[in-house]
């Protein structure tokens, strides 16, 4: 479940973050309690309740009083805009760095995500058909 | 219906052996304590001592703020539970319960009951003809129903097998939640435990190498790889746990985290940063203080 080298709070967060986008927690869906995080996965609810502060502060979640906490309105628009962000730091730049390194023309780099892209909306398409 | 602990200048001797030496520490009420050491570190000692088993030689232990030595207020809500279950090994498991839930104000007895058909405990036999799994199993049994405001599990899981270990562990989260109270678990299988901590501490030669939570416990170290020289560079006058080399490649791992310029720096020279799990740190940690003692 966790991999025990990040701190657990953190990849609860980033599960819960994550279950935001891709739709399995939808906007105003209530999330597990601290309480069934702690008996499922065998962990201390302060390390839950200490995930649930920070999506708190980002705006993910929020709590309402006595019943738990939920995913708040633009939660996934605003994780969105933040992952698109993060995907040109942390994936474009550095392919843009190996490129160099390797001697491979950015133009080769980019023709080869239109392949990509082609391979991919071909067989997109054949699934439909 | 929780325990503070706190140790003021704790130390304990016997005879010319100094097991506890100037301990000064404090356990919040209501939490999950993990107590760390290798073997002869003074674990058992100190959960002696804050159980009133044992008199400090000099400092002092407050449970709930008054000292526990004769003192049954503090007693009756103080339990420890070592190895091999710590109960009345001739009575049969059936009177050892009505004898716990006579001295124990908060005793659950349905939990027992539930407890010792999770751990197939037979109530009509005695906790003496029993393995030393399932005396330990029947040690966590009575610790658990107990609902002590401070109750303390000195390596109660030795002898258990992986799933009565796991059979306790998630019992004991099961029933912390609902009836929160100051627990610590003494334990060498730091990788089974850390995520049930919210606090640790480490002793080493009978003295406090370090009380934190476990969370930036978890965050605390750090492993850099990358060229000799480089990661040389990185980590000049900082504390490195261990040093590896494997040809021109080395890897060190520090004790405590890079700061963002530590961080941009590494990756502008290349260098791979990963984190280190408790059980390495703690390792290292107590190796370090091993090797300063021989030297």
């Amino acid at each position: 479940m966790f991999d025990g080298r990040e701190p657990i709070y953190l990849q609860i967060a980033d599960r819960i973050r994550a279950e935001v986008l891709d739709g399995s927690l939808q906007e105003g869906d209530q999330v597990k309690s601290t309480t069934q995080y702690a008996t499922t996965y065998r962990i201390n609810p302060a390390t839950a309740a200490k995930a649930f502060a920070e999506l708190v502060d980002e705006g993910v979640l929020h709590k309402r009083r006595g019943i738990g906490m939920f995913v708040s309105d633009g939660a996934r628009d605003q994780l969105l805009a933040a992952r698109r962000e993060r995907f040109f730091a942390e994936v474009v730049d550095p392919v843009a760095t190996e490129a160099q390194v390797l001697g491979i023309p950015i133009a080769q780099v980019v023709a080869r995500l239109h392949e990509v892209e082609a391979a991919r909306a071909a067989a997109h398409g054949e699934e439909r058909s | 219906m929780s325990f503070a602990v706190r140790a003021e200048g704790l130390t304990v001797r016997y005879g010319r052996t100094t097991a506890l030496e100037d301990v000064t520490l404090e356990l919040a009420p209501g939490t999950v304590h993990g107590l760390l050491g290798r073997n002869g570190s003074g674990k058992t000692t100190l959960l002696q001592t804050l159980a009133a088993f044992r008199r400090p030689s000099e400092g002092r232990v407050l449970v709930d703020g008054e000292d526990p030595w004769e003192n049954p207020r503090v007693t009756q809500g103080v339990c420890l539970v070592r190895e091999s279950g710590d109960v009345l090994t001739d009575l049969r498991m059936r009177d050892n319960l009505a004898y716990y839930e006579g001295i124990r104000p908060h005793f659950d007895r349905e939990l027992a009951g539930r407890l010792m058909d999770t751990f197939e405990l037979d109530p009509a036999r005695k906790p003496s003809k029993l393995s030393r799994g399932k005396k330990s199993a029947f040690g966590v049994v009575v610790g658990l129903a107990s609902r002590a405001e401070l109750t303390i599990f000195d390596e109660v899981h030795l002898g258990m097998d992986a799933p009565s270990r796991f059979a306790f562990y998630d019992a004991l989260m099961a029933d912390y939640v609902e009836h929160p109270r100051t627990i610590v678990l003494s334990s060498h299988l730091i990788d089974e435990v850390q995520r049930l901590l919210e606090g640790v501490v480490i002793l080493d030669h009978g003295r406090v190498l370090l009380s934190e939570e476990a969370e930036s416990l978890r965050a605390r170290g750090v492993s850099i790889t990358g060229p000799r020289d480089a990661v040389e560079q990185l980590v000049e006058g900082r504390t490195v746990l261990r040093r590896q080399h494997l040809g021109r490649t080395t890897q060190v791992m520090l004790d405590g985290a890079l700061s963002t310029e530590e961080r941009t720096q590494a990756e502008r020279l290349g260098l791979e940063t990963g984190p280190v799990d408790l059980q390495s740190l703690f390792v290292h940690l107590t190796e370090r203080t091993t090797e300063g003692a021989t030297r």
